[in-house]
């Protein structure tokens, strides 16, 4: 019983410890002074992490935006209120899908891969010797890919929105006949930049420090084994997902608990 | 080198079109306009009833919006609600004193707005000034409690 107790707070302090290390991870990493190597390194990161995952976010943005103006029909018609069917597009996608899907999606396609590459690093030892001939890892592989991860998912969400929304006008409009004018219309008349643009880019700000955060420490503090890494990389999509549809709950109370 | 540089466009590019996307938004979606509009004024109007209106509902008159309701709270010295309306600066001293102030449903089921509709006396209201005659929200149940206590009186 006691055996189970003390064990019990080992967990604790164990979980405790680890967040502990990685929010000084991620202050050590993030903040410092910015260099002309720095940029070159944000840059390439930019590409793969941004660049490369932006077929994917438009893609899966547009389908969404196609499905939820075909569901979103149907149901709006029984109410002679196709009319707002622009209006239940934005809103949903700008409000909840964009940030939530986009986040998702690049825990999938970025994150992964920004654990597995900082991984291998540690497990072939690029990262001590990086430290031996006086590189600090942090500011050299670390800090690029956690500030391309932080500015790359905003823009990705903002893809997947207006993608999104195009979408919905292609089926609402092109195909079911809803009119045109009372698509945009409606969605300019309820749609507020500040409200519901903002607060969505706000999300989604949140989601990409966090994801990427999640991965990049992942990779950093792995067991340096090649379970260890495909552990670390399972960890990074599940912990990421979890966290993202979880802080979604809370900052969705936050923005819009108050206003129904 | 030759790999940085197309490494570099494409990371422009997409940033770009990340900025076009935003403007995008503000423009067509959320109908921002690149105009501020020049001015606004409030309006206040204390309704006996608000029904369901909200923050932010639209004010109309002769169904074009005009402005936007800031805020709604219960005034403690009569227990009605007080609704302060911002609207659009070019309709400032223009409106009669005696315009009336009514809560509209728009369709069926739809969202409620406030409809402004103009009266005739000479004096205009100004900021801050209050519209007196104000219509409250229709509620469903009220009307339905009159009609069944008319059909009990019969």
């Amino acid at each position: 019983m006691i055996e189970r107790i003390a064990r019990l707070g080992r967990w604790g302090c164990d979980t405790l410890e680890s967040l502990g290390d990685a929010g000084i991870f991620l202050a050590q990493s993030m903040f410092g002074k910015p260099s002309a190597e720095g940029m070159r390194l944000w840059l390439r990161q930019m590409h793969f992490v941004g660049v490369m995952s932006l077929a994917i976010v438009l893609v899966s943005g547009l389908f969404i935006g196609m499905v939820l103006a075909l569901q979103g029909y149907t149901i709006l018609v029984d109410f002679g209120a196709e009319d707002a069917l622009g209006q239940m597009v934005a809103l949903s996608l700008l409000r909840e899908l964009a940030p939530v899907v986009a986040a998702l999606l690049f825990a999938g396609r970025a994150g992964s891969a920004l654990t597995a590459e900082i991984g291998l690093m540690k497990a072939t030892e690029q990262l001590t010797s990086m430290e031996m001939i006086g590189v600090d890892p942090l500011r050299r592989v670390v800090a690029p890919r956690l500030w391309a991860g932080f500015v790359a998912l905003p823009l990705l969400t903002i893809g997947f929105g207006v993608v999104g929304v195009w979408g919905g006008q292609l089926v609402g409009v092109q195909w079911l006949g809803v009119f045109e004018g009372s698509y945009w219309g409606n969605m300019q008349a309820s749609v507020d930049f500040v409200a519901d643009v903002g607060n969505g880019l706000l999300k989604s700000l949140v989601f990409a420090l966090v994801v990427t955060w999640i991965a990049v420490y992942q990779g950093y503090a792995l067991v340096p084994t090649s379970e260890g890494i495909s552990r670390a990389t399972t960890r990074t999509v599940v912990y990421a997902s979890l966290a993202v549809l979880g802080l979604d709950f809370i900052l969705t109370a936050v923005m819009f608990g108050g206003l129904s | 080198m030759k790999r940085s540089k197309t490494m570099e466009l494409g990371v422009g590019l997409f940033m770009l079109a990340g900025i076009l996307g935003l403007v995008f938004l503000g423009l067509r979606v959320s109908g921002l306009s690149l105009e501020r509009p020049a001015s606004s004024f409030e309006l206040e109007a204390n309704f006996a009833n608000i029904g369901g209106l909200k923050p932010r509902a639209r004010i109309t008159m002769a169904g074009v919006t005009v402005g936007r309701v800031r805020s709604i709270e219960l005034d403690t010295d009569w227990y009605d609600a007080h609704v302060v309306m911002e609207l659009d600066g070019r309709l400032e001293d223009t409106l009669p004193e005696d315009s009336t102030a009514a809560i509209l449903t728009s369709g069926l089921l739809g969202e409620q707005y406030i409809g402004l509709s103009v009266g005739g006396a000479p004096e205009t209201l100004g900021d801050g000034d209050r519209i007196r005659d104000t219509q409250s929200a229709l509620v469903l149940e009220e009307l339905i409690q009159q009609f069944v206590s008319n059909i009990a009186k019969e």
